[in-house]
């Protein structure tokens, strides 16, 4: 089994670089899905400068929304900061209720179009699941833990540091992880407000009735999203390894 | 005296109230377009208050934040909150009336970044003060209730009306009622035919471990594809579809509008259902099945007694993710032409018409959050009753 998906994973990565790099060899498969001789491979930009910006937006966002989420859950999880907890969960529900394209649309009249709406949109919205699961890793450290490491004179800077964070780290991962993924799909919709990324290609295929351009955006945004999902659970995994349990 | 014998300054509302200040000092509370694509500039309070209302409007909002500060009866701040919510929304209406020239219908007067601000913090107010109070899901959906009455109220009693957002509303009226409804059918419709077909493929999954994962997989999948070119996607094998066999046609499957909307928004919401399926039956304790067979039900009577209700609360908070999703997803139906609320969003975003887009996405999110409140009711009521 692991050998399988050692294979399938250099399969998809290779996909993924050969289609970047030569994006021309694949003319042939997309052929049969244009009409009226449209081009078949999206000729209007870069496939692979599009994809690296539509990375770059994304890691962005998720470094942001990463740095906030852990910092504001353990805010909220010290003394000084417990009657903050109840209201952010709250708010991180709500939150969660915002669909993606009206955080977008809201921004839009604030900051202008391009890709800082994006940016605001996708951190926005990658801030909820980090914050959940860092308060839940927080709050699953187990109490003896804690009080072994104030038995041994531990600071609560130093507790936190050498004791919580390795703890919550699986969960904090899983989150960066869930926001990723979450991340790289709905930064397509950001096209709609003109920022550059991979949504470009499926929206001049939406505009221009030519399936072979839709395919090959989803296509392409679709094997990231799941190479990352996948590379974040490698890590996951090599982390748990090496924190002893 | 040392500080330490000052009262406890309750840390939120000082945020919030710093928030409120900056918001109403530096911030444009109103703004005036002289046409509803262009850049407005910004109009202070006196320009549209006589000076004894923008002296009380400000003297409130000073309450509020006074209460905000030092006040901890959750009661008495949830009371302020929403005299500050009645006291802001008052003088944005007043705006519109004082700065419309009469019967200029060419002019936008649209609520500024400082309105905003001034309401969201109010609004986290309320909030706080509501979760402080910890009421239960009936209390809850009473006032989810309560406060759709009062805003709707406010809307029809054209109070509003002079501004942008609801000329808007003006010129789209019938249109607004069309998209609201062809809105809640996508969501709704799509969910559900997930949910029956979701249910039964959740408890197969659940008998027989061995097709778990693949299933799973394969939905999982599925939720990688961005929803724009899932839409897109589905064009060309629907609009296939619909030329091959003429019935289908006749149906209304079609390459463009709601069908494909309608397939992706069913292909999304399976996952949270089957996965959510899965757990809630994995959850309900051996020995209560034991139990049942023991008693001589069929294993058909143990899952349509026993399991399934021991399993729905689980269930129905993957129905919740799904509608939550679901009303946003939909709105990005309108690029294929499926309609709903995402088409004023794409068509405000087309001409630069920000009150346009703001026509469609509040009441997306509104519709979004009101749903996200009602089902968490409803789990909540489940659970209870279960214990």
């Amino acid at each position: 089994m692991p050998r399988a998906a050692t294979l399938l994973r250099i399969a998809a990565i290779g996909l993924l670089v050969g289609f970047l790099a030569a994006p021309q060899r694949f003319a042939p498969l997309f052929a049969p899905l244009t009409q009226y001789g449209a081009p078949p491979i999206y000729d209007q930009g870069n496939l692979l400068s599009l994809a690296l910006a539509h990375l770059g937006t994304v890691f962005i966002a998720a470094a942001a929304s990463t740095l906030v989420a852990v910092g504001l859950a353990i805010l909220v999880t010290r003394a000084s900061g417990a009657q903050f907890l109840s209201l952010s969960r709250t708010l991180a529900n709500i939150g969660q209720t915002f669909p993606p394209v009206a955080v977008l649309a809201v921004a839009v009249p604030l900051v202008g179009f391009g890709q800082t709406p994006t940016l605001i949109a996708l951190f926005a919205y990658g801030l909820l699941p980090i914050f959940e699961n860092t308060v839940a890793g927080f709050q699953g450290c187990p109490p003896a833990v804690i009080e072994a490491a104030n038995g041994m004179g531990m600071s609560a800077r130093q507790r936190l540091l050498a004791v919580e964070l390795p703890l919550a780290m699986p969960l904090i991962l899983e989150g960066v992880r869930l926001s990723l993924v979450i991340n790289v799909g709905t930064a397509t919709i950001g096209s709609t407000v003109a920022a550059k990324g991979l949504g470009e290609v499926i929206i001049a295929g939406l505009l221009s009735n030519n399936t072979a351009f839709v395919l090959q955006g989803g296509l392409l945004t679709g094997l990231m999203a799941i190479l990352l999902y996948d590379a974040m659970v490698m890590l996951e995994r090599r982390l748990l390894r090496t924190v002893p349990a | 005296m040392s500080l330490r014998r000052l009262p406890a300054l309750d840390p939120l509302g000082t945020l919030l109230s710093a928030v409120g200040v900056v918001a109403l000092v530096f911030l444009p509370f109103v703004v005036f377009k002289a046409n509803r694509i262009v850049p407005g500039e910004a109009r202070a309070l006196l320009e549209f208050l006589p000076a004894w209302a923008a002296l009380s409007f400000v003297l409130v909002l000073a309450l509020v934040a006074l209460v905000a500060v030092g006040v901890s009866n959750a009661r008495v701040r949830l009371a302020f909150a929403l005299a500050g919510v009645i006291a802001v929304a008052s003088a944005v209406a007043a705006a519109g009336n004082a700065l419309t020239p009469p019967g200029n219908q060419v002019i936008r007067i649209s609520p500024g970044a400082g309105f905003w601000l001034l309401l969201i913090g109010l609004g986290l107010l309320a909030t706080d003060a509501v979760t402080r109070m910890r009421p239960g899901p009936g209390m809850r959906v009473l006032l989810l209730v309560l406060s759709v009455l009062a805003a709707g109220l406010a809307i029809a009693s054209g109070a509003f009306d002079h501004l942008s957002i609801m000329r808007e509303y003006a010129v789209n009226s019938d249109r607004f009622a069309r998209e609201a409804r062809r809105h809640l059918l996508l969501a709704f419709g799509s969910l559900a035919a997930a949910v029956v077909v979701a249910l039964p493929l959740g408890i197969l999954c659940h008998r027989i471990p061995r097709i778990r994962a693949g299933v799973l997989g394969v939905l999982n999948l599925i939720q990688t594809i961005p929803s724009i070119a899932l839409f897109g996607i589905l064009m060309a094998p629907l609009g296939a579809l619909a030329a091959a066999v003429p019935w289908a046609a006749d149906l209304g499957i079609r390459g463009i509008g709601a069908a494909p909307a309608v397939v992706a928004l069913f292909l999304y919401s399976l996952l949270p259902v089957v996965a959510n399926t899965v757990v809630g039956l994995a959850r309900v304790s051996p020995a209560a099945v034991d139990a049942a067979r023991g008693m001589g039900l069929t294993r058909g009577q143990i899952l349509a007694h026993i399991e399934l209700p021991l399993a729905l609360p689980v269930i129905l908070t993957g129905i919740r993710i799904v509608l939550v999703q679901n009303i946003g997803l939909v709105t990005v139906a309108a690029l294929i032409g499926g309609g709903g609320f995402g088409a004023f969003v794409f068509q405000g975003i087309g001409q630069t018409a920000m009150d346009l887009v703001l026509l469609g996405a509040i009441p997306i999110v509104m519709l979004a959050f009101s749903s996200a409140l009602l089902l968490d009711a409803l789990v909540d009521l489940m659970n209870r009753a279960a214990r």
